[in-house]
């Protein structure tokens, strides 16, 4: 049997890509963290027994703006991975690099953001409210931040390559992340920001 | 068979999957408008239709990522399946635990 395998795609019994299963699964689990952490802030978001309450601090044209920045980032990676499908790395990279410079955008945003809550009385420690806003709003960040590492490494590992398309899975898996990280902030915004307590 | 042509035939499949970039490049107009519309309901009174409209809003972005950007809706169902089972494992498990705190009742 001949074996040419040129990239990372796998055949199984399944004849669906067990990479691609996994990741599934991995999106369905990551479900339940993300669930945790916005039921725990919706319990805890009126308890404010110190420092600023929601209403206060929040400010909605600058969260509206990353939102957008964040939900444009989804359509410059399905653009890389359609770049991919096509085996155009050139294609790959921009949308890649374009990916990760939005998303670092957005991460700038929230650390300006948590800077700004600190400075107007908002610890983490400060009431239940701060806690559970900080955990939720953080962990979303540093899942930005490794998707961010994700893509850039891929640019990197893409430029070396020689066998034009052959990160197209891996450009896929990382896109099923990013746009993962793009919906819960879609849930994020509505509950956390846009309704009041 | 050989491992290329099964792998050939699996990538010509997945091709086939998703949308053109036009189709991409409408949808995310969809959603930023979408996004604009709840932005809106910040600063516009929409009385007894403000939660609802929201969680609609919500749950319609949601569904156009996962469908179009994701792929889910040209994509093998069990993909679908496990994604899904676990978000509404999710929803229900915490759902659950909010009603024990009395959330719903606030």
């Amino acid at each position: 049997m001949a074996e040419t395998t040129t990239h990372d795609a796998h055949v199984s019994s399944t004849g669906l890509s067990n990479v691609k299963l996994g990741m599934w699964l991995f999106l369905g689990s990551e479900c339940l963290l993300f669930g945790g952490l916005i039921s725990t802030y919706m319990l805890y978001r009126g308890r404010v027994s110190d420092g600023p309450t929601p209403e206060q601090i929040y400010d909605i044209p600058f969260t509206s703006v990353s939102s957008f920045v964040l939900l444009m980032s989804s359509l410059t990676m399905v653009l890389a991975v359609s770049a991919a499908q096509k085996k155009d790395d050139r294609g790959v990279n921009l949308w890649l690099t374009t990916t990760a410079l939005l998303g670092a955008t957005f991460v700038g945003g929230q650390v300006y953001e948590f800077t700004a809550f600190y400075n107007e009385g908002l610890g983490f420690s400060t009431s239940l409210f701060g806690s559970s806003f900080y955990t939720l709003t953080g962990f979303h960040g540093v899942h930005v931040t490794v998707g961010i590492i994700m893509l850039l490494a891929l640019v990197a590992i893409n430029k070396r390559s020689s066998v034009p398309g052959s990160k197209s899975e891996t450009v896929e898996m990382i896109g099923l992340y990013w746009h993962f990280v793009d919906i819960v902030w879609i849930i994020i915004f509505t509950l956390v920001y846009l309704i009041p307590v | 068979m050989t491992t290329e042509t099964i792998e050939g035939t699996h990538l010509e499949t997945e091709q086939e999957h998703g949308m053109s970039t036009r189709g991409y490049i409408v949808v995310a107009l969809i959603l930023a408008a979408i996004t604009a519309l709840e932005v809106s309901t910040y600063y516009v009174d929409f009385g007894p239709l403000f939660l609802p409209s929201l969680i609609v809003m919500m749950v319609v972005k949601f569904v156009m990522v996962v469908s179009f950007f994701m792929h889910l809706r040209f994509d093998n169902k069990i993909f679908s399946w496990l994604f899904y089972s676990g978000l509404l494992l999710a929803v229900g498990v915490y759902v659950a635990a909010l009603s024990t705190f009395h959330f719903f009742l606030r």
